[in-house]
């Protein structure tokens, strides 16, 4: 028997360089000292991350950033756990056109739901664009996405557990708390930090719908476009990035590990 | 006698009960509704009423400084109205009096058909490679394709940007090398570059739906293959392919819809060459204030999309597909 080349393992070591490369060149150059971002590399120097952490406008538009995604993971959570429970618990009738409905804003561009938006909240209702009305429009996209998690998160376990606890005398509330919430958790968790990155890194939206405060995509937008602001931007892309890439890391070990172990031999 | 009416009250009461607590008895899925209304309100509100409003406004029109509400189809006119005059674009006759919007349309689902077409024949055996090859720290290979998924979007972009640009990573590096004495102009701010862009930043979100699919797939479906002579390349184009099929096109959906109206890419790589039809309708709202039109364009742009996904599915048989992989 001839020993054929396995050509996909070089393929999938090549196709990691093209997805990481260019992103990681961003840290890269945010630790060179130049302003432009060439090679050859000069020298190692923080001074990017310095001036960073002493940009008033910067630090604004983190704290109304982090406000926002706080907002939006909590609130996108909520109701997605409560259609999650309503879709996996039930056999509804239409279910697959509400699903169908509910999973839109993943596929919708975002600049037509953006603009959507944007019509019914300035020209129909003349509400002022505020921080609330990003937060809207990323609960938007965000729900679809928890969602996802929980369903799956609450597919996997037991439906015997929540009639058990019925039985036992506990009613509905009591039984949410003390059954369906614990177990379902990890999901609850996966699908916060979820939102929250999604909120924190979502421009278009929040172009479309912010007033005069700024979230952090916004901020660095307006940052490209100075030149001699290279290094400031490349080390706050450098933060975001690792930042994001931790809480990322942290849900998909939750999401995943979540759903293994409520395999039945899990349990 | 008045115990008589009393009793017939407490009665009615609770049969009144027994009906409530029937109907939810009776059907169950009412109380899944229930759930799930909350979250249908929030939708309605916030994804039906606005798209609602957005058709509305396309029949309206802007005076300078207010909307118009009588119905108008002037809007539309002004995007079709023929001309003789003809406008070429890569060689396609354009008849119309307003090309930019049309000719802009098309541009844009041409390089989404491209960036479909690049990311599916990317994505794809690495999906295979995670599914079929990958025994030992699958979890480590699933994360580290997650984890592009949810970095920032924005991030990507500039990280093209700051390749391919006329001071970029490419050019710097390859005059270091000594392959060129002056940089490369065409890299950065050109339709090439906002493809590429677009491609590297949906290459990650499409091996997962993909790799699903395969994973799915009955292992002994491909131990029977071989038993009766095929060769792995049959093998896959036999079974593996076939059975994947519905994953892979509803991936090439998720990517294409979503692409043709991307304004962040052309606005930051693209230049005046690459730019799409994302970004005129973001000049229509913004910089041109001129809400109807835009709403206009945006839906013939979500018109044309959904023709073109039904045709699509329509050519490929997604349904018979469907249904062979029901059973």
């Amino acid at each position: 028997m001839t020993k054929r080349i396995d050509f996909l393992p070089l393929y999938a070591v090549l196709f990691l360089i093209f997805l990481y490369g260019p992103v990681l060149l961003l840290p890269l150059f945010s630790f060179n000292d130049a302003t432009y971002a060439v090679f050859p590399l000069k020298g190692f120097t923080f001074k990017a991350y310095q001036q960073m952490a002493q940009d008033p406008s910067l630090l604004n538009s983190l704290k109304n950033s982090l406000m926002v995604a706080t907002g939006v993971a909590l609130v996108s959570t909520t109701f997605g756990l409560l259609a999650a429970m309503g879709v996996t618990r039930y056999k509804m009738p239409g279910r697959g056109p509400v699903m169908g409905g509910i999973m839109l804003p993943l596929v919708v561009p975002s600049i037509i739901l953006s603009v959507a938006l944007l019509v019914i909240v300035r020209q129909v209702f003349d509400i002022p664009l505020t921080l609330w009305t990003v937060g809207a429009g990323h609960v938007l996209l965000c729900v679809p996405f928890s969602m996802m998690v929980l369903m799956a998160r609450l597919e996997g376990f037991d439906k015997s557990l929540e009639e058990a606890s019925g039985d036992l005398g506990e009613n509905g509330w009591m039984t949410f708390w003390r059954v369906t919430f614990p177990l379902a958790l990890p999901g609850v968790v996966s699908s916060l930090l979820m939102s929250f990155t999604i909120s924190l890194d979502e421009y278009v939206m929040a172009f479309f719908l912010s007033g005069l405060d700024q979230t952090l995509p916004i901020f660095l937008y307006s940052q490209l476009r100075f030149p001699q602001r290279l290094p400031m931007t490349l080390a706050l892309g450098s933060t975001i990035l690792v930042v994001s890439t931790i809480i990322v890391i942290f849900s998909e070990i939750l999401r995943r590990r979540g759903v293994q172990t409520t395999k039945p031999s899990g349990l | 006698m008045s115990d008589a009416a009393n009793s017939s009250y407490v009665a009615a009461g609770e049969r009144a009960i027994a009906v409530k607590g029937g109907l939810l008895a009776k059907y169950p899925w009412l109380r899944g509704y229930l759930l799930m209304s909350p979250t249908l309100l929030v939708m309605l509100a916030m994804l039906v009423a606005p798209l609602v409003a957005l058709v509305v406004r396309s029949f309206w029109t802007q005076n300078v400084f207010q909307i118009d509400t009588t119905f108008t189809l002037r809007n539309y006119a002004q995007i079709f109205e023929l001309s003789d005059k003809i406008t070429y674009w890569m060689s396609i006759p354009f008849p119309f009096a307003n090309p930019v919007y049309l000719i802009l349309l098309v541009k844009s689902i041409l390089m989404s058909l491209a960036v479909t077409a690049f990311v599916m024949l990317l994505s794809y055996p690495m999906a295979y490679f995670m599914a079929f090859r990958v025994r030992r720290h699958k979890f480590l290979w699933l994360i580290l394709i997650t984890v592009p998924i949810w970095t920032s979007y924005l991030l990507r972009v500039f990280a093209w940007k700051i390749m391919l640009g006329f001071n970029g990573v490419i050019n710097s590096g390859l005059i270091k090398i000594g392959l060129i004495d002056k940089p490369l102009d065409f890299l950065l701010y050109s339709p090439t570059a906002v493809m590429l862009t677009l491609a590297h930043a949906w290459v990650a979100f499409a091996i997962l739906p993909i790799y699903v699919s395969l994973e799915k797939i009955d292992r002994s479906l491909l131990e029977a293959a071989t038993d009766l002579g095929d060769k792995p390349w049959e093998r896959f184009w036999h079974i593996t392919l076939p059975l994947s099929a519905p994953g892979a096109i509803a991936t090439a959906l998720m990517v294409f819809i979503p692409t043709v109206g991307d304004y962040v890419t052309p606005t930051l790589v693209g230049g005046s060459g690459g730019s799409m039809i994302g970004n005129n309708i973001q000049i229509l709202f913004g910089r041109q204030n001129d809400a109807p039109l835009g709403s206009a364009v945006s839906v013939v742009m979500m018109a044309l999309i959904t023709g073109i996904v039904c045709l699509f599915l329509w050519a490929v048989g997604y349904r018979k597909i469907r249904a062979r992989e029901a059973i």
